[in-house]
């Protein structure tokens, strides 16, 4: 990333990024502090009550980062205030560990006391007394570079005691992680930063009601918690104009590419940016001259999208019209010679081994997919197989799983036959005339929410 | 036949685990940070590990009642993180990312050379206690894939080819 250390133009159209400079490492405090860095705080704790910092947040029109794309003004509007609020918490969620998704991490190594800043603005925006940016163990260099941030800003008093010698004090820590990708859910999230096993917790109750041990509780992603200092010092309408008009959707968006393209990376552009852009401007194309086959729009738990999808602008809403969704906006591409059903037997290995296990759908039903996928792979698929992974992509979907792990695990498997059926098609084994009906016993109670779909485009084709 | 059994007995009367001042001084900064000792499971457990490369079966008792939890209680969790080693692993620990742009940019290969040149699985550790190859979660280094940590260094893009010199890096 080129060196934008010298733009103090209040303009910036890079905010997230533009003191990385990978080459040199992050800025110490002092040096950040010369870049403008803690102003927003400063302004915060002086001027402004911690609901104007919600009500700017909110103006803003940021949404989450960490792949949802939940409004954080309205995240946040939900957490009760008032002298009677008691014990409230901020918490960051760096569990990156979405495949394919590589922006928190650079955001933590380069830029760590931007991430400080926007822990102490969110907390004290939420009247919060404690935050815990809750990272992903593998991150050791984010670790040593975030706790070295934290003890430079305590000791001059932007965490701390009385912040900034105003009445709110905040203390702030980095819990790091020993593996398991379900961590990043955020209740699974709350229930590992309490000690216990990160099983996700039923919702309601929101965290923002009952979160970290019963208390209000806000959880948001690396990214999005660097865009509010920004934000705060910039004004709402700023940010929502850092789109340059390209989406509705506000800000700038660490995009990235990554699989086999001539120059993978992860850049900040503005949002609304097209895939294609990414691609092949910032990328540089698909490497060795190969054409594109399919691409993920945001990690592992989005549906596949088509070269004919390249053109639209990588914002919430448009990728979810396509059938598919932003995700984390880092786009993994598929070139033409690699295989799709081998592609997917990878994703699907990947959330088969880290279900949590709490619910049967997910913990029985990620190994099963797995088994068949494998053998479809090997050219070892039985007639129904393909039709039993459509059943799957119903009986793990949203709304039949405790959280939202299995129905992310059916995104790309529903894409990948709904675009790709022949690869599938080619690793069956059977006759086509020796199709049976495929009766599937549901245990008494469940609605059976198998269809004829399957069966009808067999018998067509 | 009877020394053993006067080997035994003495054994029974001391306990077979002890935090050394180092590992009882970490878990009590972790401690520091919650306001409940349950949160430091976790940090009291890679406290351990950092020292004696895993987490013996008989250290839990002994981190449970330094975090003020029960032994079941902290044995559920010390089984449910994959990155808490419950065996002895070798003296580097090779993390090889298995996840989807590395699958589409060479972790076949780097897998396939890594397990030749090592001679064992995932899973395993080599017969001279050197290293000890497993399977890792997406390491957020896609635009760098092949990618591979060996103990807290990241490697990547790592081609076959380069393995042997990269492994030579960890004796
Ligand atoms: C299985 C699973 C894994 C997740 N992993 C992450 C993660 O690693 N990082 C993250 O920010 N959000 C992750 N999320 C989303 C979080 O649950 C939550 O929506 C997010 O932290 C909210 O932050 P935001 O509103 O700032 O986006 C995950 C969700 C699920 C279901
Ligand atoms: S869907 Fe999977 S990860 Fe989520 S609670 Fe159920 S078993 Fe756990
Ligand atoms: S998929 Fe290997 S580092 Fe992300």
């Amino acid at each position: 990333m080129s060196t934008l250390r010298s733009a103090k133009d209040p303009n910036y159209q890079k905010p997230l990024t533009r003191l990385i400079d990978t080459a040199a490492g992050p800025l110490d405090l002092k040096s950040h502090e010369a870049e403008g860095g803690y102003s927003a705080l400063r302004k915060a704790i002086k001027e402004l009550k911690p609901q104007d910092v919600q009500a700017k947040v909110k103006e803003a029109n940021l949404r989450g980062r960490g792949g949802a794309g939940f409004p954080t003004g309205i995240k946040w509007s939900l957490i009760p205030m008032g002298p009677d609020a008691g014990t409230k918490y901020i918490v960051c969620n760096a569990d990156e560990m979405e495949p394919g998704t590589f922006k928190d991490r650079l955001l933590m190594e380069q830029a760590p006391h931007q991430l400080v800043e926007a822990m102490a603005l969110a907390g004290y925006a939420i009247q919060a007394q404690t935050g815990y940016i809750f990272l992903r163990g593998e991150y050791v260099v984010a670790a040593e570079r975030l706790n070295r941030a934290i003890a430079e800003a305590r000791a001059a008093g932007l965490l701390g005691k009385n912040v900034l010698g105003g009445e709110w004090s905040f203390e702030l820590y980095v819990h790091t992680g020993a593996g398991r990708y379900i961590c990043g859910e955020e209740t699974a999230l709350i229930n590992s930063l309490e000690g216990r096993r990160a099983n996700p917790r039923a919702k309601p109750p929101f965290p923002q009601i009952a979160g970290l041990w019963g208390r209000p509780t806000i959880v948001n992603n690396v990214e999005t918690l660097s865009n509010i200092p920004h934000i705060l010092l910039n004004g709402p309408t700023w940010f929502k104009e850092l789109n340059q008009g390209k989406t509705s959707d506000a800000g700038t968006k660490l995009y990235g590419v990554s699989g086999r393209a001539n120059k993978p990376g992860c850049w900040e552009l503005p949002m609304g940016t097209t895939a294609r852009e990414l691609l092949e401007v910032h990328a540089g194309g698909m490497r060795g001259g190969k054409k594109l086959k399919a691409w993920l729009p945001g990690g592992a738990s989005t549906d596949f999208l088509l070269p004919e999808h390249l053109d639209l602008p990588m914002d919430f809403d448009t990728i979810a019209r396509a059938g598919s969704r932003m995700g984390t906006g880092l786009i993994t591409v598929v070139a033409e010679d690699q295989s799709i059903v081998s592609a997917v037997r990878n994703l699907e290995e990947f959330f088969a081994r880290e279900s949590c296990g709490w619910c049967t759908p997910c913990r029985d039903g990620l190994p099963w997919t797995v088994k068949i996928l494998r053998a479809i792979e090997n050219g070892q698929g039985k007639t129904g197989d393909i039709e039993q992974l459509s059943k799957m992509t119903r009986w793990l979907g949203p709304g039949r799983t405790f959280c939202a792990h299995a129905p992310g695990a059916m995104e790309p498997l529903q894409s990948a036959i709904k675009y790709f059926r022949d690869e599938f098609e080619i690793g069956i084994v059977c006759d086509i005339d020796e199709v049976k009906p495929d009766v599937c016993t549901l245990p008494a109670g469940l609605p059976d929410i198998t269809d004829d779909r399957d069966l009808a485009t067999k018998k067509a084709s | 036949m009877s020394t053993d059994k006067v080997v035994k007995l003495a054994d029974l009367n001391k306990p077979s685990f002890v935090l050394s001042d180092e590992e009882r001084h970490e878990i009590e900064h972790a401690l520091t940070h919650y306001p409940d000792g349950r949160a430091a499971s976790i940090d009291a457990l890679k406290a351990v590990q950092k020292h004696r490369g895993w987490v013996p079966d008989d250290a839990i008792p002994v981190i449970a009642e330094a975090i003020g939890i029960s032994a079941a209680d902290l044995e559920g969790v010390a089984t449910f993180y994959s990155l808490i080693f419950r065996r002895p692993v070798g003296r580097h620990v090779i993390k090889v990312c298995d996840s989807i742009s590395c699958h589409l940019t060479g972790y076949d290969e780097l897998r396939g050379e890594l397990e030749k040149q090592l001679g064992i699985r995932f899973g395993q550790t080599t017969r001279d206690g050197r290293y000890t190859l497993l399977p890792i979660c997406c390491l957020g280094a896609c635009d760098r894939g092949a990618t591979m940590m060996i103990d807290d260094d990241l490697h990547g893009p790592v081609e076959p080819k380069d393995v042997a010199a990269i492994l030579g890096n960890y004796q």
